[in-house]
């Protein structure tokens, strides 16, 4: 097999190259490492980073408790913002949220390593399964929560400590959303994200259903005649198409739908890649899609994207990690027409872009770059299913400051509302934010007046 | 290139950094190496009288305080004076002196505060063709339980008798070293000079328990279960020996006695800060013990390139300098003023300048100024304590700026007056003396 064969095979290379190439991309802190790391932090009053955070996690306190051999503490400041905070420390784009923020920057360009203590805290507490939370007296209200993803989870852990019961229900096989599928492997090892949801449901009073389709199985309108409110965390089921000539050849396949399947594979190698690959995109998604098909063993990868490298919504982190493991980022360019041989991708053909009075023009030069293997990630969509009258706008749905949306009784975090940020860690926010909004609207709704006088 | 040369009460070493009386000078193989490393002279670990050698504790002897990544801030220890053969010590000191006749080599004594003692010992010293004798009044664990070490060192009586013993009954220079585990620590050192010292050596060990296992709740280095309290040394003890090096070399009894200055000297500007504030030379041990010899390199080139950049040819110009400069609180001049400036461009914004002043001392420093995040003084309320000084991360970030006479001091409102003036003479004080005319 190797690297040199043509076409999209599977087995490229040998389980030791496997096991190497999707070990954990940061290794877990130890004991001294973590010691060393924390005390680089300064307490900061009123601190940036802790502004920086989306889920506002106390992270002075926590990386000072760390620094003071007290990681159980660490961990439950944490969760006590972030109940996902496992995850958050493996996915988070630090360099563009804590880190970038960390004061340490302007003294010496070097953040505090946030990020990684926030693991070495949370992966101690969940080792030892340490639970920090009770549910409530019940409350007797039940809560549907769609989607088992960052929000949907957030959500229904702050519900259930209320005292609430929760069902979520869940489209896929497994419940996790993109912690469980979107996310590159060597950023989530060891099955990670299951670990994490065993972890969260472990406060009881949530029940999972899995392959619970909303607008399949079931409508908006069933859930709310069944449960007192209902939390939306549908997340981004439809993926954008190409729409250009030859986009079904055989060897054109969706960025999200590889990164999936790798995340589903045990030992990677009976995942089929191309030797060339070019993947069309230029956000997280396409970095992960890129820099995993390098490490499957295809000679030759190359993302294309059609503005500049300022314009990318990958981090500069990830830029540089995809340009470490060989991947090419080339930009202005965008695609034009697959091209084929037999049925199956040969090829690219692009148009060389360029900015005219702020619009994106084509130049009018084109060139190919060979490949057998095109992976799509040029955006998600929102798909509106089941939803009734709910108000969209830009096709996602509206929600005010709490999470609640235009329908009574229901509310929606994560990246399907307008102004989702596309981040695990403002998926967490929204869907604990709602959550309180919630407990809010059915304590209101049950609490006698009080007398005044 | 600075001359190092140090003569202290006549003993000659090629630099002022000694080894001070303790492990690392307890047997010759140990005291050629540091000579080889270049240490200008040894104080040989004490010794004590003939007979049965000392009997040490077969656990731990040190206990130790870290600060992150475990840099060794403070050491503690339990172990006694050398538990070696007398004559084998005396038989390796005699050799190593001859081998190296330009170091300086000290014997440290301790015997039973009895005049027997020390006039059998001192010629069997003497014999060795050492420099001098430094008097081990200081050790505050296992010999002072014995009537020896702090024991004595804790009465000025027996310190003043004991010296004159030693005057008496040998020639060698005795250099009296003084422990800090006393109130105050000007009244040994004028018995000592009361006796005929030539040099006091400060300071010993400190009394301490380093910390507590809190499993089994037994202070460390634990014994068997149990701990007894050790001798503390090293970075953490190095304010409170300067204090006593400064308060013996400006009390007006012991003025101009010489000083060995011992207590935390980890770098070449520890050894500048005792030698400017009297001492006429150093003596190390925490930082050997934590880096091995080699480290007197680093003290050697710092302090001669320090001395080179400053114009200073020879110990003698720097030794003091600091002296006069150390004043009762009663003479500071009331009317210097200062205030906190902060560089802006140097700020990285962390705040804690902010929050150490608002919590716990003078509401004197902003946290926004028109919305933003930025720290400032407000000169009207602050006091120039200096504590947002100590505690901001970024070095000459925040300094303190004196005011210039004819200023307004925002604060009081009232203009600050060019000449000096203390609280002998302040109006607030109900004991003021009328200023001389």
């Amino acid at each position: 097999m190797g690297t040199t064969e043509t076409g999209i095979v599977s087995g490229r290379l040998s389980p030791a190259e496997y096991d190497r190439n999707f070990a954990d991309l940061h290794p877990p802190l130890d004991e001294h490492e973590a010691l060393v790391a924390s005390d680089r932090c300064y307490f900061c009053y009123d601190a940036p980073c802790m502004t920086a955070c989306p889920t506002s996690i106390d992270i002075p306190l926590f990386i000072r408790q760390i620094s003071t051999g007290n990681p159980i503490g660490s961990a439950n400041t944490i969760f006590d913002q972030n109940i996902l905070g496992g995850m958050c420390a493996r996915v988070c784009p630090t360099e563009t949220l804590c880190e970038q923020a960390c004061v340490r920057n302007t003294a010496e360009h070097r953040p505090v390593e946030i990020g990684r203590l926030q693991r070495y805290a949370t992966d101690i507490a969940m080792r030892d399964n340490v639970q920090f939370y009770e549910r409530a007296e019940p409350t007797g209200k039940s809560i549907a929560v769609i989607g088992a993803g960052p929000a949907g989870l957030a959500c229904a852990h702050r519900l259930a400590v209320k005292g609430h019961d929760v069902v979520i229900y869940d489209a896929r096989e497994k419940a996790g959303g993109l912690n469980e599928y979107g996310i590159a492997t060597y950023k989530t090892v060891d099955d990670f994200a299951r670990k994490e949801v065993d972890y969260v449901l472990s406060i009881g009073g949530i029940d999972i259903r899995n392959r619970q389709m909303l607008g399949r199985d079931f409508s908006l309108n069933d859930m709310l005649s069944r449960h007192d409110a209902v939390f939306l965390g549908l997340g981004l089921a439809g993926v954008n198409a190409l729409r250009a000539e030859g986009e079904t050849a055989a060897g054109v396949e969706d960025a999200v739908d590889f990164v999936a399947a790798l995340r589903q594979s045990a030992t990677k190698a009976d995942i089929p890649v191309g030797r060339r690959v070019v993947v069309l995109g230029g956000g997280m998604t396409a970095i992960d899609a890129a820099v995993q098909a390098k490490l499957l063993g295809a000679e030759e990868v190359t993302i294309c994207y059609r503005r500049g490298k300022e314009n990318m919504n990958a981090s500069e982190f990830e830029q540089d990690l995809a340009a470490s493991k060989g991947v090419t980022i080339r930009h202005w360019l965008q695609p034009k027409r697959i091209l084929t041989r037999d049925g199956n991708v040969a090829g690219i053909e692009l148009d060389y872009t360029a900015l005219e009075d702020g619009r994106l023009v084509t130049t009018g030069e084109t060139g190919v770059i060979t490949a057998d293997h095109v992976l799509k990630a040029i955006g998600q969509t929102f798909e509106a299913d089941g939803l009734g009258a709910i108000a969209l706008q830009s096709g996602r749905i509206v929600v005010d400051a709490e999470g609640r949306t235009s329908l009574e009784r229901v509310w929606a975090g994560g990246d399907c509302v307008l102004g989702g940020e596309d981040l695990t860690v403002s998926a967490v926010a929204m869907g604990r934010d709602a959550a309180e909004s919630i407990n809010r609207a059915l304590a209101a709704a049950t609490q006698p007046a009080a007398a005044v006088a | 290139m600075a001359d190092l040369r140090n003569n202290f009460v006549g003993i000659k070493s090629p630099n002022p950094f000694w080894l001070a009386s303790a492990p690392p000078t307890d047997k010759a193989y140990n005291v050629e190496r540091a000579f080889k490393a270049g240490w200008g002279g040894v104080v040989w670990k004490t010794l004590g009288e003939e007979g049965p050698p000392v009997v040490n504790v077969n656990g731990p002897r040190y206990g130790a305080i870290w600060g992150a990544d475990r840099r060794l801030l403070g050491l503690n220890n339990i172990e006694l004076i050398t538990d070696r053969d007398l004559y084998t010590n005396l038989r390796e000191m005699k050799q190593v002196k001859m081998n190296w006749p330009d170091r300086a080599l000290i014997a440290s004594i301790m015997v039973p505060c009895e005049e027997n003692a020390w006039k059998a010992i001192l010629p069997l010293v003497e014999e060795t063709g050492a420099d001098g004798i430094e008097l081990n009044f200081g050790c505050p664990h296992g010999m002072s339980e014995r009537g020896m070490g702090s024991a004595v060192g804790q009465v000025p009586e027996y310190i003043e008798m004991v010296v004159r013993w030693c005057k008496q009954y040998t020639r060698m220079p005795v250099i009296t070293k003084l422990t800090p585990n006393i109130t105050d620590i000007r009244k040994p050192a004028r018995a000592a000079k009361n006796g005929g010292t030539d040099a006091v050596s400060l300071i010993n060990t400190i009394n301490s328990i380093t910390s507590v296992n809190l499993d089994t709740f037994s202070p460390e280095p634990s014994i068997d279960g149990k701990g007894s309290h050790g001798g503390y040394c090293g970075p953490a003890v190095k304010p409170i020996a300067l204090n006593m090096v400064a308060e013996i070399a400006r009390d007006p009894e012991t003025y101009g006695l010489p000083i060995s200055g011992i207590g935390g000297v980890t770098t070449w500007r520890d050894a500048a800060e005792f030698l400017v504030l009297g001492a006429g030379n150093v003596q190390v041990c925490t930082a050997a013990m934590t880096y091995g010899f080699k480290i007197v390199q680093e003290m050697i080139t710092g302090l001669s390139s320090w001395m080179d950049a400053k114009g200073h040819r020879g110990l003698d110009d720097i030794c003091g300098r600091a002296v006069p400069n150390v004043s009762d609180w009663q003479y500071l001049n009331l009317n210097y003023v200062a205030k906190a400036r902060i560089d802006q461009d140097a700020c990285i914004k962390c705040g804690r300048c902010h929050i150490a002043c608002e919590d716990t001392s003078h509401q004197a420093i902003t946290q926004y100024v028109n919305g933003v995040r930025h720290f400032e003084v407000m000169e009207d309320e602050c006091v120039g304590c200096n504590l947002c000084v100590n505690v901001c991360p970024v070095q000459d970030c925040i300094t303190m700026v004196g005011l210039e006479p004819g200023t307004l001091d925002e604060r009081t409102g009232k203009v600050v007056e060019a000449n000096y003036a203390n609280w002998t003479t302040h109006p607030n004080n109900p004991m003021a003396r009328q200023a001389a005319e």
